[in-house]
């Protein structure tokens, strides 16, 4: 087995462009992370794609070249970007290809997701009956972790907050302009304890990554960043998950703890290691829970740890430093590559003003989506 | 006024004393809701019939407060739409189900309270037929009363 260097990172702005199709915005972003890698698209042996809205992410090879390479289309949910890197990954892992692309690209329309329940393994009633909301599963979730742990409103508050103040340094990002907490508190609720500013929306974006194997990454980079693991766990009997009409009575733990487990274990790297996070923020609750849920902190430290700072770009924990998907938006084929090219820029020392003070080592990328899978990627220099 | 189920093989209707039709594997016990093809547990294909626990305690819950877009068959507008609450509802030591709260004010929802199945009405269609859904109300002695008189 090789090991596998990340050699370009390239993002194309997330947030909403008029006509411009997906498949374009996926163009640029592998683009801009060749240029990043100083390669160019015919050396590219195979690449692997993930949308939810685009059936086919290898059209992009209509715009980039006709080189006849294998083009992968995955889609995974919000964990998508996670599958097309960890493919990748292993593809060059089990020495089949040395330089390969993985790149993710939505277009949304505004507004909470909505499909036919019953490609969820959901009743077509449960969507009648209006609860095949993932706003809905969200609300609940946090609204029950809240009272088990004593986390505050204000709290929830703060994370959205703190993901704007970073959007505001992040030109790529959706939203740039910071809100006080006080009136993320006071916007219309949308699912109790949650308001409208407590929510990411999906809207549109590309992101891609450059994969070598690592002892050929010299020839492109003299700042490689390793990518140590990821993986990828769905639901288990007994979790209640997004989009399920009922549950077990014996809990088990949410898929992000396994998929965080194992990640740690194949890494050899403990949570305690880690420099810099980039948690899934479909809404504020779950940035609080998954703090917890990666082994960041214990179930309500979250209270303590965000009236001290810690999950700021200058704290001990810095949580989504380039505003996660509450600044950027969730266009679903696209974030975790987001969060990848957010690690790769800290590791490097390259982040300008959003850069995490000194000099992280370890990266760490956490995606959660329906209907219970997540997917976890480790990072370092 | 005609009463018509807002769709089948949910809850028994009409019924005074309406339960959740789930399912229960009879290879490892599992108990679902609805009732599913094959067991989500041990994958077993053969799930029998079984009619849930009518009382049960609030696990989790959160109030629905905007109109969902379709497929929700609620009938309303923008104008029209109330908040209503959604909640985890264990039924006994059985299952924990989904389901729509008659209760839609956070101040009078608290964790563990007693809740009990009832039908309610969700939309009128145009030819007057009142189109009911299930949902968990407040296990209080007036509900139970009013469960008795409807006997
Ligand atoms: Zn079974």
């Amino acid at each position: 087995m090789y090991d596998v260097a990340i050699v370009g990172v390239g993002i194309h702005p997330f947030g909403r462009f008029g006509a411009k199709s997906a498949i374009e915005m996926g163009a640029q972003a592998v683009r801009s992370a060749l240029a990043d890698a100083g390669a160019s698209w015919p050396q590219v042996q195979f690449a692997f794609g993930g949308s939810n809205e685009v059936d086919n992410p290898d059209a992009v090879v209509s715009l980039l070249g006709l080189t006849g390479i294998p083009f992968m289309d995955v889609y995974n949910g919000c964990a998508t970007a996670g599958t097309a890197l960890e493919l990748t990954a292993d593809a060059i892992r089990y020495g089949k290809y040395e330089l390969g692309v993985a790149v993710g690209m939505d277009k949304h329309l505004p507004g909470a997701f909505t499909a036919d329940p019953e490609y969820y393994s959901a009743p077509s009633w449960y969507g009648a009956a209006g609860q095949f909301l993932t706003t809905k599963f969200f609300g609940i979730k946090i609204n029950r972790y809240m009272h088990d742990h004593g986390i505050s409103h204000q709290t929830l508050a703060k994370v959205v907050a703190k993901s704007l103040r970073n959007g505001v340094l992040n030109p790529n990002a959706f939203r740039r302009r910071p809100m006080d907490e006080q009136s993320i508190l006071d916007a219309r609720m949308l699912n109790y304890p949650l308001t409208q500013y407590m929510f990411c929306s999906p809207d549109e974006g590309a992101a891609a990554v450059v994969l070598c194997r690592a002892d050929l990454a010299h020839r492109y980079t003299s700042t490689p960043i390793f990518l140590r693991a990821s993986a990828l766990r769905t639901r288990r009997y007994g979790a209640y998950e997004v989009h399920s009409s009922w549950a077990a009575v014996e809990e088990d733990k949410a898929p992000t703890v396994y998929a965080s487990q194992a990640a740690y274990e194949i890494a050899g790297i403990g949570p305690e290691d880690v420099g810099v996070i980039q948690l899934q923020d479909t809404d504020a609750g779950a940035e609080i829970i998954h703090m917890a849920e990666n082994g960041f902190c214990a179930d309500g430290e979250q209270e303590k740890l965000l009236a001290e700072g810690a999950t700021e770009i200058g704290g001990r924990l810095p949580v989504n430093t380039d505003g996660g998907l509450i600044a950027n938006g969730e266009p679903i084929g696209a974030s975790g590559l987001r969060q990848v090219h957010e690690l790769v820029l800290q590791l490097r020392g390259q982040a300008g003003e959003r850069q995490v003070p000194g000099n992280p080592r370890v990266g760490y990328a956490q995606l959660y989506g329906a209907p219970g899978t997540a997917a976890v990627s480790i990072l370092t220099t | 006024m005609t009463q018509v189920a807002f769709a089948p093989d949910v809850f028994t209707w009409p019924a005074a004393e309406p339960r959740l039709l789930g399912g229960r594997c009879p290879a490892c016990q599992a108990v679902m809701f609805p009732r599913k093809p094959s067991c989500p547990r041990c994958g077993n294909p053969d799930i029998a019939e079984h009619l849930l626990p009518r009382r049960g305690v609030l696990v989790a819950w959160t109030i629905q407060g905007f109109l969902p877009k379709a497929p929700y068959a609620g009938g309303e507008t923008e104008e029209t739409f109330r908040p209503f609450g959604v909640g985890l509802v264990q039924l006994g030591d059985e299952v924990r189900v989904e389901a729509r709260l008659t209760e839609a004010d956070p101040e009078k929802l608290t964790f563990g309270m007693e809740l009990e199945l009832v039908v309610v009405p969700f939309r009128t269609d145009a030819d007057g037929t009142e189109i009911m859904i299930h949902a968990f109300a407040p296990a209080s002695p007036e509900i139970s009363d009013q469960a008795e008189l409807a006997e």
